[in-house]
């Protein structure tokens, strides 16, 4: 129910002014058609205005066009803190620090894919790890998991686990520089260490997907980026797992310790927050990279086993089936950036949770190969829909290069369960072409289509608001799931 | 079952709502409420026998809704560190020096693909709302889990 102050600025963007409830030090503004702003639960209006309360944040508190309730900060939230005056939250980035997307490519056709289809999602189900508390097939040590907490995907590469590549096309090259394992608890390395390489469960996924002719939007870029009609491409979801949750979960009990030595109280514990420049501050900054790193060496871990299990389904190797990685983009972090703020440029600390990074073209901090089209932008869909591809566009400044991270649910947990069948609904999606294996039936009911919001609404919105752009539409046709 | 799950609210999350006439049975409630989201069928757990594993746990805090915040955090710590889902027995409660104190022992089984139902990863617990309140002879505490 959107609440009677809220402000209609153009037909995508609403705002919630400061008067909207005490203590907002910025307005709030909202990212969505009149379709998906009526579909927004009460919980995104309340917590867009809390985080518009947080000491040092600039211009406006923003929630993405697949916002939803989430805890403290929305799912879609995006803050951008001031760094000499301005907080640091845990709260901000989620407790599954730098979960993200990662989408590659394979020179494979859908007719060349159909007669594997079942046997290479049943061998990736086996071999890529899966599901509640699922451990890495690699024994890697403690000693080991410190270089990963260091070196992120430079450490895979350097023991053999991808291609040089595959840095350049990964944010921060797979790698951001600051990362302290000190400031990192022994209960979270003994609870993440073994996880590399790991899916997960809830909304955590890795799918096969089909570019369809009609599902490309800019038929130049996506040519440029190695996109054709019929192609078939992999794209996952996964994040830090239970390393990056434990360090959050360490911080957030700090920083709820440390906000009265600051002065600072918020409205919702989850917004626990210290001074970014404070020493807690800089301590979980410190510790939050380390999950960052471990969070890219996931994805280049699954990647590796992706193209493993490639290879030996066709026969041929991963190279000669030209398994090369589009991009690998974070959504739940907090970085620092440099953005134009009122005509001066200052160095801003962005959280985003739910929200992707979406750089326009010529920024720093994106590849060379991208520099013409913008940041590449992987959104992932609900596995009955689609997921897309998309760019950061100028325009983007309005939000500090932010846009949308996904679908955004709509219907909770518990109520899909109730309405779904999990082996119904898989029987269903392979009649309609979308062969899906999962550790749970549960768990896949709580994932059918019809629980999250209409993508392409989600994409068109984005791209009305001139936060994105839109490149191709892929169709899942496999799908494995915790 | 002491305890029910909040269906319309939380869209992404869990939340729930768990009671006992004591501490010690609300800790044993919210514990299991939050295991019962790990695996569908607990009562698989429940038989204890020669292949289950124990730790004996004991946590100290000042504030009683910040104990109950780290008794369920251990339960996703030990599903993800040692593959163990578990449930508390014999939990006592006290108070010591100001400080109020759980002493307890989960007692477990190793995930088992074949035998529990497995659910969903529990990531952490949250303080979006958390509460632990005691009214009218009853304990009650309101959580929400991030999956």
């Amino acid at each position: 129910m959107r609440p009677p102050e809220l402000i209609k600025i153009s037909p995508v963007i609403w705002e919630l002014p400061v008067s909207y409830k005490t203590g907002m030090r910025v307005p709030a503004r909202i990212y969505a058609t009149e379709k998906l702003i009526d579909q927004m639960d009460s919980g995104v209006f309340d917590q867009v205005s809390n985080v518009a309360m947080l000491p040092g944040i600039v211009n406006y508190s923003f929630c993405m066009p697949d916002g939803h309730w989430g805890y403290g900060f929305p799912i879609g939230g995006v803050a951008a803190m001031d760094t000499d005056d301005g907080v640091i939250s845990p709260g901000g980035i989620g407790f599954d620090i730098n979960c993200g997307m990662r989408l590659m490519l394979t020179s494979l056709t859908y007719d060349e894919l159909k007669p594997k289809l079942h046997k290479l999602v049943d061998k990736l189900f086996n071999n890529v790890p899966t599901g509640v508390g699922e451990k890495s097939r690699y024994a890697i040590s403690k000693s080991d998991f410190r270089k990963v907490m260091i070196n992120g995907s430079r450490w895979c590469i350097e023991n053999g686990f991808g291609w040089q590549e595959d840095l350049l096309r990964t944010e921060e090259t797979g790698c951001i520089d600051g990362a302290d394992p000190s400031k990192v608890s022994d209960k979270a390395v003994e609870r993440g260490y073994h996880q590399l390489g790991t899916l997960g469960s809830g909304n955590h996924y890795l799918e096969i997907q089909v570019v369809k002719r009609e599902s490309i939007f800019d038929a130049k870029t996506a040519e440029s980026i190695g996109i054709f009609p019929d192609q078939v491409v992999i794209m996952f979801h996964c994040g830090s797992r239970g390393f990056g949750h434990q360090i959050a979960t360490d911080y957030l009990r700090v920083f709820l310790k440390a906000m009265p030595e600051y002065g600072i109280s918020v409205p919702d514990r989850e917004l626990a927050c210290a001074p970014f420049r404070s020493g807690v501050g800089q301590d979980y900054f410190s510790a939050m990279k380390c999950a960052i790193n471990m969070s890219f060496a996931n994805r280049q871990m699954i990647a590796h086993q992706v193209r493993e299990v490639f290879a030996d389904v066709f026969g041929v190797s991963a190279i000669r089936l030209s398994i090369h990685q589009v991009y690998d983009i974070a959504h739940n972090t907090a970085k620092l950036e440099y953005h134009d703020v009122n005509g001066v440029r200052k160095r801003l600390l962005v959280h985003r949770k739910g929200s992707t990074r979406a750089f326009g073209p010529d920024m720093e901090g994106i590849p060379q190969e991208y520099k013409k089209t913008g940041q590449p932008v992987i959104i992932g869909g609900s596995m009955e829909t689609g997921s897309y591809l998309l760019s950061g566009v100028k325009s983007g400044k309005q939000t500090f290069y932010s846009t949308t991270h996904g679908s955004g649910r709509v219907m909770s947990r518990k109520q899909a369960r109730k309405q779904f069948r999990g082996k119904e609904l898989q029987m269903r999606m392979e009649k309609e072409g979308i062969y899906t294996r999962s550790v749970s039936y549960g768990g896949l009911a709580e994932e059918a289509g019809k629980a999250y919001k209409n993508i392409d609404d989600v994409i068109d919105a984005a791209s009305m608001a001139g936060i994105s752009h839109p490149i191709v539409k892929f169709l899942p046709v496999g799908n494995i799931k915790g | 079952m002491p305890y029910k799950y909040i269906e319309d609210k939380f869209i992404a999350d869990v939340a729930f709502e768990a009671w006992g006439g004591t501490r010690e049975e609300l800790f044993m409630a919210a514990s299991d409420a939050t295991a019962g989201l790990m695996v569908e069928n607990l009562k698989n757990i429940e038989n204890i026998n020669e292949n289950s594993e124990n730790k004996i746990i004991e946590l100290k805090e000042t504030e009683i809704d910040m104990l109950l915040f780290d008794v369920l955090q251990e339960l996703i710590f030990f599903k993800d560190a040692y593959q163990l889902i578990c449930r508390f027995r014999n939990v006592k409660i006290t108070s010591e020096n100001k400080r109020i104190v759980f002493k307890g022992t989960a007692v477990g089984e190793k995930i088992d693909y074949k035998k529990h139902n497995l659910a969903v990863d529990v990531k952490a617990v949250t303080l979006h709302e958390f509460k632990v309140q005691y009214s009218n002879n009853l304990w009650k505490a309101h959580v929400v889990l991030d999956i």
